[in-house]
Order: C-alpha cells, then structure tokens, then sequence
C-alpha cells in the first residue's frame, strides 16, 4: 500500500484530534477521507504531509516515514493545502513556475497553467484570483511535483461547477496513471463522484474504509419514475417480478438491477408511449451510507 | 544544501521584497530620509565634531535594523499566517536552505541600503574618516544576525497583525532611544546607561569605529553576544505555522 497508517493518534494538550486510525490507500486509486469538519481529516494528512508528529501509532507513505524520511518524500509528494499557502502579491506564472522549479521534475509550469485552465489568470497576483482559481492555483502547485503520491485537502471547496470539473478531471487523471491520492472532503457529492475507496472519519474515529463498492449497499431493487397510475400488475407479469407503486409516478422493481432489466422496462414503457422520467439502480448513496454508518455509532 | 535550491528562493524571496513598497519604504526610503534631513539641518545633539560622522554610522545602523529585523520579521510573519512557510515545507526545499536564501536576500538588500545611503552621505559632505573601514563588514554582519534573530523571534510566535504592531513599534522606539541616531550619553539617566548594552548601539559604535575612527571596544563583544544569542532563542521557539 502506497499510504498505511496505523494505529495513529494525535492529541493537541487534552483534546483528542485522531484516535487510533488505521487505515491504507493502494497505489493508482482515489482514496477520499470523509468526514464533518473536525472529524480529524486534516490532522491525519498532516501526519502523513510530515508536518505534524502522531502522538502515538505509525504512518508510511511510499514505505517512508514522513518525519524520518522527510527529505526522500517531499521530492515525490504533492501536496494541495485547504487553503493559502501563497503570498497575495505573487502572480500565478510566478508561483507555479517557482515550484516548478524547487521539485525539479521536469514539469512545465506553463503547461500545467493552461491544463488547469487558469491561462488568463497567469499574470494576475493571488489576491486578485476568485476562491475557485486560487484552489486550482493550489492544485497545480500540487501537480509541480510530478507527484507518486498526492494529499489533496478540500480540493472544490468554494470552487464553480466548471472548475470542479477540471480538478476532478485531474484527479481522475492522475489515479489512471499511478498517482496514490488521498482527498479529504465533507462534501459527499464531491467524495461520491471522484473516490475508488473511501475513509468515514467522525469524532477522530475511522469508522470504516475499503473500496467504496464495500461500503456501499446494494438494495438489489431497481427503481424508476414515470407517469402516476402505471399498471404495474401488467408490468409485473412482462418482467416477472413484484412492481411497488410508490406514488406520485414512483416505482420499485424487487429484482437485482441489471442492464437487461432496464432495457426491459424501458421497452414495456416504449410500447405503452410512457415516459421514463428517471432511474435508480439501487444503490445506496454514499451520504445514506455516511449517515447509516455513523448513525450506528452513535 | 542545494545551491540551485536556494537561488531559486533567493530569486523569490528579492521578488517579494521588490514587490512589496512598505518594505521598500521601511528600508530604503525611511534612512534616506533620516539621513538627509538630520544631514542638512542641525537639530540632534551630535556634539562638536562633524555631524556626519556620527550621523552616517548611525543611519547604516538604522538601515540594518529596518532590513533584518523589521522588514524581514514583518514579511516571515505574514508568510506564517499566509501559510506560505507551511507550502514551502511540502517542497524539497530544506529549512536551511529557506534561511540561508532570506538571509541573502536581506544581505542584498543592504548593499543597495549601503550604496544609496553613503552615495547621499558623499553628496552631503561626507568625507569616511574610519582608518578600519573593512570593520563594517563583520560589524554589519553581526548586526543582520543579531536583529534577523530578534525580528524572527517576534515573527514566529506573534499573530500575523500583532507582529506587525510590535516590529513597527519597537523599531520607532529603537531609532528615537536605540543610541544609533541620539549618543546615548545625551539620553536621560538609566534609559542612557541602559542603551550602552543595547544591539543598537553597540552596531552603531562598531560601525562607527570602521567609518569615523570611533571607539569600538567593548561594543564587538555586546553586539557578538547578541549575534549569538537571539538567532539561538529565534530557532528555538519559531513556530513555522
């Protein structure tokens, strides 16, 4: 595993940040840690970073200890703040092309400014850039590194739908080729659309974290929207399944959801000049989920 | 320690510095000023000598403290709260290497303040009487190291604002009571014999001793200790975010 942390506690004086967190994230995959702010995202990156000491318990990344091997990881390492982290009078060619140039990784600065969209804003200062390019700012100084591995804390935060796209766009890209990334967020839509696994933190406590597929529940029920008043007992018969009317034009198939099963549904619907106004393959969301899990914590 | 690691940050660091006009005016303009006017009009207790040549080391001395104390803890303290030191950590860049291209940026810096400031003293009658002028190198330097590390203390252990207050504040107390500009022999009482110990003065006096044949003496080995000590405490208690 490119990140494994183990056992990891942090403490600020009595206050208990993490409490015995463990968990891994594999190479070339996007690992989201989730959790409400407070719940001790930030302080676990920041061990895994090398900017803060675990109290107690071990962290590697890349098979290197972020404090030990401090020198070895930041040459290898992305990181993207959850906020800050440039001077306000500095322009953006600078900056990029700056740590572009500390990393030394043969990343062109000029090239991962209009990869990021941000050309137009090259020689404008940071204090003159929108929330949303100032997080895609903090992304390419990320990106400067050539990263094996990435700690992305709050990537969309405050960002528009367009930039969201672009940086999920990225992270999707660097996964595909071989990046490690880890991604803190609270937004659930956010965590949902970008992660391969997933991390639920709450009060300091993993309270699960595998492959997002694990975490999931599959209701083995395929749902739709049409038109009210539907006969589902004709329905049923051409499927050969139970059809639930929900109301207000709801329904629900008890049959695992299958390509071939929507085809189905949507060609009985074709044939009666019904409309289908939506879909849903039964899978638990990622906020139920959250909300399931940590509501069994409580 | 990589030298291409800390030209780059020397790089960034005077791009900063040129960028940002209340340091321009806090280390540049504010001696010129200084200078120029105490310079032209008769109005500090300078004593029966020429007038320069207590008001040249002095101002230089002034100059020091504006650049390493002043405007370099003002900048380190908004680039804390800026978390700029914090990105930076993510980097390769090592720590030394981030100080050693401050430390740089503000050595330039004071040889651009030196330039101008004995350019404008030339022009006002000036004439270097110091038989041991190569002495403002070393007084110089234990000067920077000495106020860097008071500037940096400050800087790493106030908020960014509050910071701000306080390099500002105390520097106008050191210009007005620090004994570079004002003998500390005019001062009132214990603030005089007080300002004796002081980094300020014992700078003033060193560099006086290499421009205008001043007594040095025991001010090497006050300014020395204060090189010594406050860099120490600086790197011990700096916090980077």
């Amino acid at each position: 595993m490119s990140v494994a942390v183990n056992d990891l506690t942090v403490r600020y004086g009595e206050v208990v940040a993490v409490d015995r967190a463990s968990f891994t994230a594999p190479e070339g995959a996007v690992t989201v840690v989730l959790g409400p702010n407070g719940a001790g995202k930030t302080s676990t990156l920041e061990v895994c970073e090398g900017f803060r000491s675990a109290t107690s318990g071990t962290v590697t990344v890349l098979g290197l200890d972020p404090r030990r091997n401090r020198s070895l990881l930041t040459s290898q390492m992305g990181v993207m703040l959850q906020g800050g982290g440039v001077y306000p009078s500095a322009r953006v060619r600078d900056v990029v092309r700056h740590f572009c140039a500390l990393h030394g990784r043969g990343v062109e600065a000029d090239g991962l400014i209009e990869r990021l969209g941000l050309s137009g804003r090259a020689g404008s200062t940071w204090r003159r850039l929108s929330g949303g390019e100032q997080q895609r700012v903090s992304l390419a100084l990320a990106l400067a590194a050539a990263p094996r591995v990435a700690f992305l804390d709050e990537p969309t935060s405050g960002v528009d739908i367009d930039g969201r796209d672009t940086i999920r766009a990225i992270v999707a890209e660097l996964a595909t080729g071989g990046t490690t990334v880890v991604l803190a967020t609270h937004e659930m839509d956010e965590a949902e659309r970008m992660a391969d696994h997933v991390v639920m933190f709450r009060a300091g406590r993993v309270l699960a974290s595998g492959p997002i597929a694990s975490i999931v529940r599959q209701r083995n029920r395929l749902g739709f929207r049409s038109s009210p008043g539907l006969d589902v007992a004709a329905l049923g018969a051409h499927l050969g399944s139970v059809v639930a009317d929900y109301g207000s034009g709801t329904y629900e198939i008890a049959h695992a959801p299958s390509a071939d099963l929507v085809a189905r549904v949507t060609a009985w619907l074709d044939s009666m000049t019904l409309p289908l106004h939506g879909i849903d393959m039964g899978h638990e969301s990622l906020e139920s989920a959250y909300r399931r899990i940590t509501g069994g914590a409580q | 320690m990589s030298l291409r690691r800390v030209i780059l940050q020397f790089g960034s660091e005077w791009n900063v510095i040129m960028r940002n006009g209340e340091q321009l005016l806090l280390t540049l303009v504010i001696p010129m000023v200084l200078l120029g006017f105490f310079g032209a009009v008769e109005v500090l207790p300078l004593g029966d000598g020429d007038p320069l040549g207590v008001l040249v080391p002095g101002v230089l001395a002034v100059a020091v403290v504006s650049a390493a104390m002043v405007s370099l803890g003002i900048a380190t303290g908004f680039e804390r709260s800026y978390l700029v030191l914090k990105r930076l950590g993510a980097t390769p860049l090592h720590r030394g290497e981030l100080v050693v291209a401050k430390a740089l940026a503000v050595s330039a810096v004071e040889v651009v303040q030196a330039t101008l400031l004995l350019g404008l003293a030339l022009l006002l009658g000036w004439r270097g009487a110091g038989t041991d002028i190569v002495l403002a190198v070393p007084a110089v330097l234990l000067g920077t190291l000495a106020f860097a590390g008071l500037g940096l203390l400050l800087a790493g252990r106030l908020r960014a604002e509050v910071n701000l207050a306080a390099q500002n504040g105390l520097y106008i107390v050191l210009v007005l009571a620090g004994g570079m500009i004002v003998p500390p022999d005019e001062l009132p009482g214990v603030l005089g014999s007080t300002v004796e110990w002081l980094p300020t003065h014992a700078l003033a006096a060193c560099l006086s001793q290499a421009l205008s044949n001043g007594p040095g003496g025991s001010h090497w080995w006050i300014i020395a200790a204060w090189a010594t000590t406050l860099p120490v405490v600086a790197a011990r208690r700096f916090r980077w975010w």
